[in-house]
């Protein structure tokens, strides 16, 4: 199927084209993407949209230059054309045009059971409709609620100077619902996502209607929400969604981009013990089914299981071709490109914190006063100060070890090294949540995730005193 | 043929008891990065595509579907058209939902292209990207090192037109310069963004961005993390203009309508200080985001949202305005061609006061200047208000900047700040945003630290 998209002859002949100035290493990355969501608001299905997006991405590396261009003309012309493009950094002309052969082919099909175009248009609505009626059943206070279904079917063939021959068929599928509630105090929102590397057959009735229960009860218990307390307080991270501030604290930081621009405060650091020994961190591309998964990455390496913090050591970073051929070592499987018009670089696949062995109700039982955070917005970092903020979207005071009062929504400030340091208790309640990771103008998908998890201290960054 | 041709050749596929608004759009861009002298990376690319809407009427309303394809080719047009088609089916039907209808408001004479993007030889552009790389590595003894030096331009044209009789075919043109200095004291690092913007690349201040980014890394090393306190925050031109495009979001009539604004049920009504004028007037052309047309294809006009601090205006596109009871006040947004239309503002501004920045200081006294702000998408909720954001600055004393201050959040709720505003500055400055910015100070806020 992959290989209908260009033929092995054109690939070839596009990355002789793009060698001719005298390149060291030429890429060609055609991509084929076919999207569609349904969005359900104010209990109407207010659109259906599709999209089809396909085209090429050509890179040609000289020394430390990059030169990149891409085209959605994927003729041969069209392809010789933007592989010239991509050639121009190459300023010293030689080389002539050179012989390339690439071998067979390496295909990944897809995991899919269900894919997005045997999904009937009437059944997604079906579905939409469904998790509208649960969430409003949830209560009265319940006054919207919004649900959007989305799939993309992504077919890829990457082929590269050095007879990376690869494709990739990566089928995603992602449901969310946002409840708004209304009571005295105003306004509160809930939210929750379902997404995986996978087919419609993620979305069963069960999840669906959990996820819209979850919803709904998220925002009717906010409206009983008090300001978030001002201040350093121990904080209790509900397993799941306690994953981004891995992601945010440390996971970008050790991405080996920042860190050969000594951009990172974690630069230098492997061997040293930069966490509490309770952590151990992984970045894992090969977890089937998670949002983040790739069978390859888009430079056509394998995904592999990364260990980053081992026992609270720096064990390694993440790596893509770029700064691995830099260092003269091998790609850790992270070279990842929003689409064809982007170059790809150093990314997150699925981050995670392996479980402890504690209980996560005596985690809370035994935090006297603190913040239990159930659910964690977005995040962000700067990797160069490691200086990191993320928001909480469902979160409680903890009182005499239990958990007591909602609080309103706000957000978590810390420094990543500082912040791995301070765990001191992780439970056995390990779980994923799906994400959108921005980077350099750049979104990929990516999953976080952990077992419940308590830090000695972070500032909270609400109004109360 | 032109895109317009082009466009319109596609509306003659309408079938009867359907409309058809297409939306074309054509660019080319440049992307440098420069780094350690050299050229990093350069990427080139030309690309275009297609966003079509079908409408269908039906008994109790119409339905809308959408589909589009990052080509022009006529296979892909001809399946986006069919998509659209298919998917408007499904749509819940709906008595407000409409295209816009062409409502005679003249479209501003703006010149928006500047050609000399095109003409500026490639090689001018990379010296500016290494020039800009090196003003910043040599601005200073305690610049360690320079993340990124980044030039782009493009120039892209869009046409939208519709079976309703929508024609509108414009043109821009931007180019830009950003880059992050990392400076250290040799106990830790700081960092600082420069950026300048324009139309062409001659519009482009190489050393401004330079010594903008060199300064905020600079004036920030040796923060520290102050005590939690209650006070007056000013905010720098880029946060306000920050937080003016969130207040912006609040104004749009869509989230009016369906109540997810903290300003719905409020017209009318004083929801900020006297100081407080706010417009939105994408006709002005020293805005980077000034546009002629919105995003349905109706000219863009000035809408005064907030006037002396009473809520005068929401703004609009055709289905929000319908379903208020209202007309477009030209003002729908659109996420290029695979979104939808949507009421949004384009060009915010808040009439300038006038202070300038450092009066503003001196009759603050004490209080913190707010040169930066992070995690404002996972902070700030625009339906209840509650406003909470990581800040990086420098704390006021005696009316005078003294020690930098980070890892802290400032919060409140935005109902509340916009009472609060006490002072608006002089000092607009032109962002490549949609909202331009100015000092702004703001009392009672909680800052959290240690």
């Amino acid at each position: 199927m992959s290989q209908t998209l260009v033929t092995k002859e054109v690939l070839e002949h596009a990355l002789a084209q793009a060698m001719s100035r005298g390149g060291e290493f030429a890429e060609v990355f055609v991509e084929d993407r076919v999207t569609s969501s349904a969005v359900l608001d104010q209990r109407r299905i207010e659109e259906l949209s599709s999209g089809r997006d396909r085209g090429a991405g050509i890179r040609v590396v000289v020394g430390d230059t990059t030169g990149f261009a891409h085209t959605a003309d994927l003729s041969e012309p069209g392809l010789l054309s933007a592989a010239r493009a991509a050639a121009a950094v190459a300023r010293e002309g030689g080389g002539g045009v050179r012989e390339l052969a690439l071998g067979s082919m390496s295909d990944h099909p897809t995991h899919a059971t269900m894919m997005p175009e045997h999904v009937d248009k009437a059944r997604k609505i079906e579905l939409l409709r469904h998790a509208d009626d649960v969430a409003r059943s949830q209560g009265s206070a319940i006054t919207q609620v919004q649900v959007a279904l989305g799939d993309s079917s992504r077919r890829f063939v990457v082929a590269n100077s050095d007879g990376v021959y690869a494709a990739d068929h990566q089928i995603r599928t992602r449901f969310n619902i946002s409840c708004v509630a209304t009571g005295d105090t105003g306004m509160q929102t809930g939210y929750r996502p379902i997404a995986g590397t996978r087919g419609f057959e993620i979305l069963s009735e069960h999840a669906v209607e959990e996820a819209a229960r979850g919803a709904a009860n998220q925002a009717i218990t906010k409206l009983e929400a008090r300001p978030a307390p001002s201040g350093d307080l121990p904080v209790v991270l509900a397993g799941g969604s306690g994953g981004i501030l891995f992601h945010e604290a440390c996971g970008h930081g050790l991405e080996a981009d920042a860190i050969l621009k000594q951009a990172s405060v974690y630069a230098g650091k492997v061997g040293q013990q930069v966490a509490s020994p309770l952590v151990t961190l992984v970045d894992d591309g090969t977890a089937q089914g998670e949002w983040g998964y790739l069978a390859i990455d888009d430079e056509g390496r394998p995904s592999a299981r990364n260990v980053l913090i081992e026992n609270g050591v720096l064990t390694d970073y993440m790596w893509d071709y770029l700064r691995s051929r830099k260092e003269r070592r091998a790609s850790s499987g992270n070279g990842r490109r929003q689409s064809y018009q982007y170059l790809p670089m150093v990314r997150m696949t699925n981050t995670y914190l392996l479980e402890g062995t504690s209980d996560a109700n005596e985690i809370i039982a035994q935090t006297p006063r603190g913040v239990y955070v159930a659910q964690l917005g977005g995040g962000q970092v700067n990797t160069a100060t490691g200086d990191f903020v993320f928001g909480m979207t469902s979160a409680f005071m903890i009182e005499d070890g239990r958990i007591t009062a909602p609080l309103r929504d706000c957000n978590l400030i810390g420094n990543g090294p500082e912040i791995l340091q301070r765990v001191d208790a992780v439970a056995k309640d390990f779980s994923m949540t799906p994400g959108t990771c921005g980077k350099d103008g750049q979104s990929v998908p990516v999953g976080t995730g952990q077992a419940t998890m308590r830090l000695t201290g972070v500032t909270i960054g609400g109004t109360a005193s | 043929m032109t895109l317009l041709e082009q466009a319109q050749r596609i509306l003659e596929h309408a079938a009867s008891g359907e409309e058809i608004e297409v939306y074309l759009s054509s660019g080319v861009e440049t992307e440098i990065q420069a780094y350690d002298g050299a050229i990093e990376s350069l990427a080139t690319a030309s690309s275009s595509g297609v966003g079509i809407r079908v409408l269908r009427e039906g008994v109790a309303g119409a339905q809308v579907g959408t589909a589009w394809a990052g080509s022009l080719d006529p296979e892909a047009v001809h399946d986006a058209l069919r998509e659209a088609r298919d998917n408007a089916r499904f749509a819940t039907e709906d008595e407000f939902l409409a295209f816009a209808r062409p409502d005679g408001v003249v479209p501003a004479s703006l010149e928006l292209v500047d050609r000399t993007v095109l003409s500026t030889p490639l090689d001018e552009k990379i010296a500016m990207a290494i020039e800009l790389e090196r003003l910043v590595r040599d601005g200073d003894d305690r610049i360690r090192q320079v993340d990124a030096a980044n030039y782009s331009d493009y120039v892209a044209e869009a046409v939208i037109v519709s079976t309703m009789g929508i024609a509108a075919a414009f043109e821009r043109s931007g180019a830009y310069v950003s880059v992050e200095a990392i400076a250290t004291d040799g106990t830790g690092d700081q960092t600082g963004w420069g950026l300048s913007a324009g139309r062409a690349p001659g519009d482009l201040d190489i050393g401004l961005a330079a010594s903008d980014a060199v300064s905020r890394a600079t004036r920030m090393l040796g923060a520290v993390k102050p005590a939690s306190t209650r006070c007056t925050a000013v905010f720098d031109p880029r946060s306000t203009a920050t937080l003016l495009a969130i207040i912006g979001g609040a104004l749009s009539g869509e989230a009016v309508n369906y109540g997810r604004s903290f300003f719905a049920n409020r017209m009318g009504e004083d929801v900020a200080s006297p100081l407080f004028t706010l417009l939105d007037d994408p006709t002005d052309r020293r805005h980077f985001s000034a546009s002629v047309f919105d995003g349905e294809g109706l000219s863009c006009r000035r809408n005064v949202l907030i006037e002396g601090g009473g809520l005068k205006a929401f703004v609009y596109d055709t289905v929000s305005a319908r379903r208020a009871g209202t007309v477009s006040t030209g003002s729908a947004v659109r996420g290029g061609i695979a979104g939808s239309p949507s009421a949004g503002c384009r060009a915010l501004q808040l009439a300038p006061g006038d202070v300038d920045q450092a009066a503003i200081f001196r009759s603050v006294g004490e209080g913190i200047f707010v040169e930066s702000l992070t995690g404002v998408h996972s902070g700030v909720n625009p339906i209840s208000g509650d406003f909470s954001v990581g800040v990086t600055g420098l704390m006021i004393r005696d009316g005078q900047l003294a020690e930098p201050v980070r890892e802290i959040t400032v919060a409140s709720t935005l109902q509340r700040m916009l009472l609060d505003i006490v002072f608006v500055g002089n000092d607009v400055e032109w962002l490549p945003s949609s909202a331009a910015g100015q000092s702004l100070a703001i009392e009672g806020i909680a800052v959290s630290g240690s």
